[in-house]
C-alpha cells in the first residue's frame, strides 16, 4: 500500500514539474485565466450604459420637459438629437444612430393635466433583443418615476396601487456581480480541462507512454497520479480569481471559504474525468485539444453562466443535470451573494461526486481499452 | 499572378480536400461543432424568464386580492405559490424555490377605500439581476392592468399617470432568438475560418510536410491558395448550414438580399481565414496555434462582437479594442441584414471596414508564409 502511494506520488511529483517547465502548459495555466477575467469582467454584463436615444416631442409644454428632464439625467441614455417629424424615425433607427426614439404626443400635457393616462410611444431597435427589453425597463422606471411626482404633486390624490420593490443579495441588481461571482468555476475548468486533456495526449505524442506501460505502474495509480495536478492548478487559478473578483471588482464575498473550496474541488474531478477520458482517447495533443473545445463550449453554453436555465425547454433543462458545471456556478454565487456555508450547497456537491463517480472509471477504462 | 500554375493549384487543393475528408477533427469543426452551436442557440440560450417562480403572500381575502391571485395563475409568465406568511416565503425564496415575493397585507383594502397609497410589497431574488430586472417589469405589468380593472369595477376614477406603448422594431416580440442565430453566422465563421484553418499550416510545420512541400516548384501564392480554397468551401456550408437551419427551423426572418448576405459573407470569412493563416505560419506549432485562434478570434467574436454583450455599455479601452474585431462588423451586418433588411447606411461602412482588414490579414499571412526555413 505504502508502495502504491508512493508510486502515485512520485507521478505527481513529476506532473507538477512538467506542466511548470513546459512552456505550453504553464502558458495554459498563465494566460487564459488572466485574458478571460478581465474580457468576462468587463464586458459581460447586461446593464446598460448611454443608449443613444432621439426624442420627437410634439407636446413642447412644460409637462413634456419634465418628463425629458428625467431621461436626460439618467447615465443608462444618452441624448443624440431632437426631431421634428415621425419621418425622420425610420431612418435615425435603421442606421443605429440612435437605438430608441421617444415619441410624445400633442396632447400629453393635456391628458396629463385632466389626470386621464397620458400614452408616450417608445420606437425601439429590436436588433439586439436583449438591449430592447433592458432599456424599456429602464424607460418604464423612469416614467413611473415622473408618475409619482405627478401624483404627488395633486391635491386630491387618487387612490393608487404602487409597487415598493427590493431586490435582496443584490441591491443595485448589477449584473456583473453574477458573472463574476460564478468566473472561478468558468476558468478553472478551462485550465483543469485543458491540462488533463493535454497529460496522457503528450507522453503518446512523445513516445514517452510505451516507458510508463512498462513500469510498475497501474492504470489507475497513472491516472490518478495525472489527475491531482490538473485539479491542483485549476483550484489554485480559481482561488486566485475569487480573491480578484473579490478585491478587483467589489463583488461581496459573504459565504464561507471551506464551502468555496470544497466545492471547487467536487467539480474539479468530475471535469479532470473527462479531461483524462479525451485525452485517452486521442492520439495527439491536437486531438485532445480539440476534444476539450468540443466539450467546454456547450458546457459553457448551457452551465447557466451567462443565460438561466430555467429560461430553457423543460427537456433541455433535464438534459443539464449531467453538466457539471451548473452546479459548480449556482454555488459559487450562493457562495458570494447570498453567503452560503457547506450544508447549504451540500445539494451541488452531491451531484458533482456522483458525476465524478462516473467520469473517473470512465477514463480509467478508456485508457486500459487504449493501452491494449 | 504569373507565378500561379492551374494545374498544380488544383493538385495542391485536391490533397487538402483529401485530408479534411481523412481527419475527423475537420469534419468535427467544421460540421458538427456548427450545427451543435445552431441548436444549443436556438433552443438552450434564451433572456426570456416564462413560468417565474414566485410567492404570494395575502395576508387579506378580498375580491380584489382573489383576483390578482387569478392573474398571476393564468399569466404563461409566472407559476405562483400561494403561502401564509412572509418567513416561509422567505424560506422558500433562500432555498431557491421561487424567485421572487409578492406581498399584499392586510390594510391594503383599508387604504385603498380611505383614498391614500396602497403599497405592494416586492421582493426579488437579486442574484441574476437581468432576470430580476425582466420579472419586475412583468409583475409591474400585471399589477397595472389588475389595479385598472379594479379601479374600473369600484367605479373610482383611476389615473394611471403615464403610459408606455412600446414599438419594437424588426422584433415585435423581443424574441432573443432573432438576434442571437443572425449573430452566430459570425461565431460558426470564425470557428471554421480561424480555428480550423490556424491548425493547417502549423500542422505541415508541425510533421515536417512543409519542408517537403517547399522543395516543390509550387510558389508560396499557390500554397495560400490552395489553403484558402477549400476551407472557404467548408466555412461556406457552415454558414447555408446556419441560414437554412435559422430560418426554417428557428424562423428567423431574412428581410434583407440573400445574395448580399453571401457576399458579405465571404469577405468576412476571408478575413477569418486569412486571419487563421497568419497565426499559423507564425506560430508554427499546432498548440499554440490553437491557443492563439481562441484567444484572439473565438473569444472577442463572442464576448467583443456584441453578439450577446451591448458593446456601448463595456468601459472605453474595450470598445477600442473591439474595433479591430472583425466579428465585430458582421454581427452588425448580420443583424441588419436578418431583421431590418438591406440598410445600405449600415452595410456600406461595415463592409469597407471589413473589406480592408480581410485584404490586410491575407498579405500579412502571404508575407508570413515566406519560402523560408528557419536557421
Amino acid at each position: 500500500m505504502i508502495e502504491v502511494l508512493r508510486r502515485i506520488l512520485t507521478l505527481t511529483i513529476k506532473e507538477f514539474m512538467l506542466i511548470w517547465i513546459d512552456p505550453k502548459s504553464r502558458f495554459v495555466i498563465i494566460i487564459p485565466p488572466l485574458f478571460q477575467f478581465f474580457v468576462f469582467g468587463y464586458s459581460a454584463t447586461f446593464d446598460l450604459q448611454s443608449v443613444e436615444y432621439a426624442v420627437l416631442d410634439e407636446s413642447r409644454t412644460e409637462q413634456s420637459r419634465t418628463l425629458l428632464n428625467h431621461f436626460s439625467g439618467s447615465p443608462h441614455f444618452e441624448l443624440v438629437g431632437m426631431l421634428d417629424s415621425t419621418s425622420q424615425v425610420s431612418e435615425l433607427i435603421n442606421t443605429r444612430d440612435a437605438r430608441l426614439v421617444l415619441h410624445i404626443p400633442t396632447d400629453f400635457a393635456d391628458r396629463v393635466t385632466n389626470h386621464e393616462p397620458a400614452v408616450i410611444q417608445v420606437i425601439v431597435d429590436g436588433r439586439n433583443s436583449n438591449v430592447a427589453s433592458v432599456a424599456l425597463g429602464y424607460i418604464q422606471e423612469i416614467t413611473q418615476q415622473y408618475g409619482a411626482q405627478l401624483q404627488a404633486s395633486l391635491v386630491a390624490a387618487n387612490p393608487q396601487v404602487t409597487l415598493v420593490q427590493r431586490s435582496w443579495f443584490n441591491k443595485n441588481m448589477e449584473t456583473r456581480w453574477y458573472i463574476v461571482s460564478s468566473l472561478g468555476g468558468i476558468i478553472s475548468m478551462v485550465i483543469a480541462m485543458l491540462l488533463a486533456a493535454l497529460s496522457v495526449a503528450r507522453e503518446r505524442e512523445f513516445g514517452t507512454f510505451d516507458q510508463l506501460l512498462v513500469s510498475p505502474m497501474q492504470p489507475a495509480e497513472i491516472l490518478i497520479g495525472k489527475a491531482v495536478p490538473c485539479v491542483f492548478f485549476g483550484l489554485a487559478d480559481a482561488v486566485l480569481l475569487s480573491i480578484a473578483a473579490a478585491y478587483w471588482f467589489d463583488v461581496p464575498f459573504r459565504g464561507s471559504i471551506v464551502a468555496l473550496v470544497i466545492v471547487l474541488l467536487a467539480f474539479l474531478f468530475s471535469v479532470v474525468g473527462v479531461g483524462l477520458f479525451i485525452s485517452s482517447m486521442s492520439v495527439t495533443m491536437q486531438q485532445g485539444l480539440l476534444g476539450a473545445f468540443v466539450f467546454i463550449m456547450p458546457s459553457v453554453l448551457l452551465g447557466g453562466f451567462t443565460t438561466p436555465i430555467s429560461n430553457m425547454p423543460l427537456w433541455l433543462q433535464n438534459g443539464t443535470l449531467v453538466n457539471p458545471l451548473r452546479y459548480v456556478v449556482q454555488a459559487l454565487r450562493e457562495i458570494f451573494l447570498m453567503g452560503a456555508d457547506l450544508s447549504t450547497i451540500w445539494p451541488y456537491v452531491w451531484p458533482l461526486l456522483i458525476i465524478s463517480a462516473g467520469t473517473m472509471p470512465a477514463a480509467a477504462i478508456m485508457f486500459r481499452l487504449r493501452t491494449q | 499572378m504569373a507565378g500561379i500554375s492551374y494545374i498544380r493549384l488544383r493538385g495542391f487543393i485536391r490533397k487538402e480536400v483529401l485530408q479534411i475528408r481523412r481527419d475527423p477533427s475537420s469534419l468535427l469543426l467544421g460540421i458538427v461543432m456548427p450545427v451543435i452551436l445552431l441548436l444549443i442557440f436556438g433552443y438552450g440560450v434564451s433572456l426570456e424568464p416564462t413560468n417565474v417562480p414566485i410567492a404570494l403572500v395575502i395576508d387579506e381575502a378580498s375580491p380584489a386580492t382573489q383576483e390578482l391571485k387569478a392573474r398571476f395563475q393564468l399569466s404563461r409568465y409566472f407559476r405562483p405559490v400561494t403561502v401564509h406568511s412572509i418567513p416561509e416565503a422567505v424560506l422558500l425564496m433562500e432555498s431557491n424555490h421561487v424567485d421572487g415575493i409578492v406581498h399584499i397585507r392586510s390594510n391594503f383594502s383599508s387604504l385603498m377605500e380611505a383614498g391614500e397609497e396602497a403599497p405592494i410589497q416586492l421582493i426579488l431574488n437579486g442574484i441574476d439581476a437581468n432576470r430580476a430586472r425582466i420579472v419586475e417589469g412583468y409583475i409591474q405589468n400585471a399589477i397595472g392592468m389588475w389595479s385598472e380593472r379594479f379601479a374600473l369595477q369600484t367605479g373610482r376614477s383611476y389615473a394611471p399617470p403615464v403610459v408606455i406603448e412600446p414599438r419594437i422594431w424588426f422584433n415585435a416580440a423581443a424574441n432573443s432568438t432573432y438576434s442571437l442565430i443572425p449573430g452566430l453566422l459570425t461565431l460558426i465563421m470564425t470557428l471554421i475560418g480561424t480555428q480550423l484553418t490556424a491548425l493547417v499550416i502549423a500542422r505541415e510545420w508541425e510533421r515536417g510536410t512543409m519542408e517537403a512541400l517547399l522543395s516543390t516548384p509550387i510558389s508560396s501564392d499557390e500554397i495560400l491558395l490552395g489553403k484558402l480554397v477549400p476551407y472557404y468551401v467548408l466555412g461556406m456550408i457552415g454558414m447555408a448550414l446556419s441560414i437554412i437551419l435559422g430560418v426554417f427551423l428557428f424562423e428567423v426572418p431574412l428581410r434583407g438580399s440573400l445574395f448580399v448576405l453571401v457576399l458579405l459573407g465571404s469577405i468576412f470569412l476571408i478575413a477569418s481565414l486569412g486571419l487563421g493563416l497568419f497565426i499559423s505560419s507564425a506560430a508554427r506549432i499546432q498548440f499554440v496555434a490553437a491557443m492563439g485562434s481562441v484567444l484572439s478570434a473565438f473569444l472577442p467574436a463572442f464576448f467583443l462582437s456584441g453578439l450577446m454583450f451591448d458593446l456601448k455599455s463595456t468601459p472605453e479601452a474595450i470598445q477600442y479594442i473591439s474595433t479591430i474585431i472583425p466579428a465585430k462588423y458582421f454581427v452588425t451586418i448580420t443583424q441588419t441584414l436578418f431583421l431590418a433588411g438591406n440598410v445600405w447606411s449600415v452595410l456600406l461602412p461595415a463592409s469597407l471596414v471589413l473589406l480592408v482588414m480581410c485584404v490586410v490579414l491575407v498579405v500579412a499571412a502571404r508575407k508570413k508564409l515566406g519560402r523560408r526555413l528557419p536557421q
